[in-house]
C-alpha cells in the first residue's frame, strides 16, 4: 500500500470522524521505516508512489496493539470532569447553569450522531457504524454523568460556595424555582 | 404560521392546591410543535414532564395559560367535543401503560379505532398492522397478562400509534423495554412523524430523546433549555465531508 491508500482505507473505515492529513500519513510511513515497521517493496505503482509493506517485526507490533486495551491512563485528561470539579470551587460559579449547558451541547451533538446513525443504517457500511455507536454510548454516558452530578448537587442542597452571587444566595429552597431561570438559554 | 402548529402551550401553569402545601408542577411553560416533528421532554423525576403531557393531551387542564391543539384551545370544548379530539387526534402512551386485561392485545389497540365508528373488521386490521410494526404481531391475541412488560409496552404504543393520529403523546414509552426494542420503538415513532404526525415524548435516555428534531429540559415545572431545531442530516453530511 502506498501512502493515499493508506489514508482512503482509514477514512473508510471511521467515517472520516477523525480526518488525516496526508503529510501526517507520509510522516508517519517514514518513523515505521526509520523503526523497521514497515519497509519499502522497491516496487511503484504506475504513477511512481512508493510502495510499503508490514515488516515481520511491524507485523508483531499490529497484532499486539489490537490484542491490548487500552488502559485509562493513556487516554487525555476529561477537560470536562475537571471544568465541573472547578466550577464547584471557584466563588461565583454556578456549577448547575455549567452542568445544564453542557447537556444541551452533548444532546445536540447526540443529534447530530442518531441522524447520521440513520443514514447509515441502510447501508451494509458496519465499521462506520460501530464507530457512531461508540461515539454515541460515550455522549449517552456524558449525558448520565451530568444528570447524576446534578443528582448529586441537589441533595447536598448546594449549587456553589455562597460566595458574592448578587441575589443567588438564598438558602432558601422556596427560592429554587427562581433561581433556576437563571441559567443560560 | 399557527395552522402549521399541531400542538401550542401558551404560558402554561399548573398549580396543585388541593393538598396541604401548594404545587407548582409547571410554571409559565410556552412550547409549540409543528407538522411532522417530534420533540423530546427530559428533566429530574418531579420536574413537570408527565403534568406536561397531560396538559398537552386535555387529560388535566391548565390553571394559567392555554393548550392549543391545531389550533382550538382546549378550555373553549365541552366534555364532548375533548372527548372526541382526544380520539381522533391523539394517541397517548401512559407512563402506567393502561391496557385493559379483560382485552387481548388486538382488541386493547382497536378499542380507540371502533370508539372513532370504524367497523370491527377494519379496526382490527388496523390494529394487527400497528402491532407488527412495533414487532409484537404474533402476540396479538395474548392478554396483557400474558405478555411481559416489555410487550405489554410495545402493545401500549401500536395503541397510540393505531390509525391516522395527528399528535402522539409518550411518556417514557421505552422504561421496560431494552437497548434494542427501545431503539426500534423510536425508529417507529420517528418514521411516523417523517410521515407527518407529530410526537411529544418523555424519556429520561438520551440516546432515545436524541431521535427527535429538539429537546427540551424542564426543571422545577419551567422550561430551562432548549437545543434548538437541530439541522438535517444533509447539512451535517455536508459540512463535516461525510459521503
Ligand atoms: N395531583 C397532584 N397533587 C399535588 N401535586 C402533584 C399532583 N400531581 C403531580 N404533582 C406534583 O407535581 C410535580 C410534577 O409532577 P410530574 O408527575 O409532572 O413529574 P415528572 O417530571 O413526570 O416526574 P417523573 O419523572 O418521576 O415521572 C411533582 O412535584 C408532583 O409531586
Ligand atoms: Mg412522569
Amino acid at each position: 500500500m502506498y501512502g493515499y491508500q493508506l489514508r482512503h482505507e482509514f477514512e473508510r473505515s471511521t467515517g472520516a470522524t477523525w480526518p488525516l492529513n496526508v503529510g501526517q500519513v507520509y510522516t508517519t510511513l517514514a518513523r515505521l521505516e526509520r523503526d523497521g515497521l514497515v519497509a519499502q517493496t522497491g516496487e511503484s505503482d504506475e504513477d511512481g508512489k512508493v510502495v510499503y509493506r508490514l515488516t515481520d517485526a511491524g507485523h508483531a507490533e499490529l497484532t499486539g496493539w489490537f490484542a491490548t486495551p487500552i488502559g485509562g491512563a493513556d487516554r487525555p485528561r476529561d477537560e470536562l470532569a475537571i471544568k465541573v470539579a472547578l466550577a464547584l470551587t471557584t466563588p461565583g460559579v454556578d456549577v448547575r447553569a455549567v452542568l445544564q449547558t453542557q447537556r444541551t451541547a452533548t444532546l445536540r451533538h447526540l443529534q447530530e450522531l442518531t441522524r447520521l446513525k440513520a443514514v447509515a443504517d441502510g447501508s451494509e457500511d458496519t465499521a462506520w457504524l460501530l464507530v457512531l455507536d461508540s461515539m454515541i454510548f460515550r455522549a449517552e454516558a456524558e449525558v448520565r454523568w451530568l444528570d447524576h452530578s446534578e443528582t448529586r448537587l441537589a441533595r447536598r442542597g448546594t449549587t456553589s460556595p455562597p460566595a458574592n452571587r448578587p441575589g443567588a444566595a438564598a438558602p432558601d429552597p422556596a427560592d429554587a424555582g427562581a433561581g433556576d431561570r437563571a441559567v443560560p438559554r | 404560521m399557527t395552522g402549521d402548529l399541531v400542538l401550542e402551550l401558551r404560558a402554561a401553569g399548573r398549580v396543585h392546591a388541593d393538598g396541604p402545601d401548594v404545587v407548582h408542577a409547571l410554571r409559565d411553560v410556552s412550547l409549540a410543535l409543528r407538522t411532522g416533528e417530534l420533540v423530546a421532554v427530559m428533566g429530574p423525576s418531579g420536574s413537570g414532564k408527565s403534568t406536561l403531557l397531560h396538559l398537552a393531551g386535555g387529560l388535566d387542564t391548565p390553571t394559567e395559560g392555554a393548550v392549543l391543539v391545531e389550533g382550538t384551545d382546549l378550555a373553549t370544548l365541552n366534555r364532548a367535543e375533548l372527548a372526541a379530539i382526544r380520539r381522533r387526534s391523539l394517541g397517548y402512551v401512559f407512563q402506567d401503560l393502561n391496557l385493559i386485561p379483560a382485552l387481548t392485545a388486538a382488541e386493547n389497540v382497536a378499542l380507540p379505532r371502533e370508539l372513532d365508528g370504524v367497523r370491527a373488521r377494519a379496526a382490527r386490521q388496523e390494529a394487527l398492522a400497528a402491532l407488527t410494526e412495533v414487532g409484537v404481531g404474533d402476540l396479538a391475541d395474548r392478554f396483557p397478562d400474558e405478555m411481559s412488560g416489555g410487550q405489554q409496552q410495545r402493545v401500549a404504543i401500536a395503541r397510540a400509534l393505531v390509525g391516522p393520529r395527528r399528535l402522539v403523546l409518550a411518556d417514557e414509552p421505552t422504561g421496560a423495554l431494552d437497548s434494542q426494542t427501545g431503539e426500534d420503538v423510536l425508529r417507529v415513532l420517528r418514521a411516523r412523524c417523517d410521515a407527518g404526525a407529530s410526537g411529544l415524548l418523555v424519556t429520561h435516555e438520551a440516546r432515545h430523546a436524541a431521535w427527535a428534531d429538539r429537546v427540551v429540559f424542564l426543571r422545577d415545572g419551567a422550561l430551562i433549555d432548549d437545543t434548538g431545531v437541530a439541522p438535517p442530516p444533509e447539512v451535517l453530511l455536508g459540512a463535516d465531508g461525510f459521503g
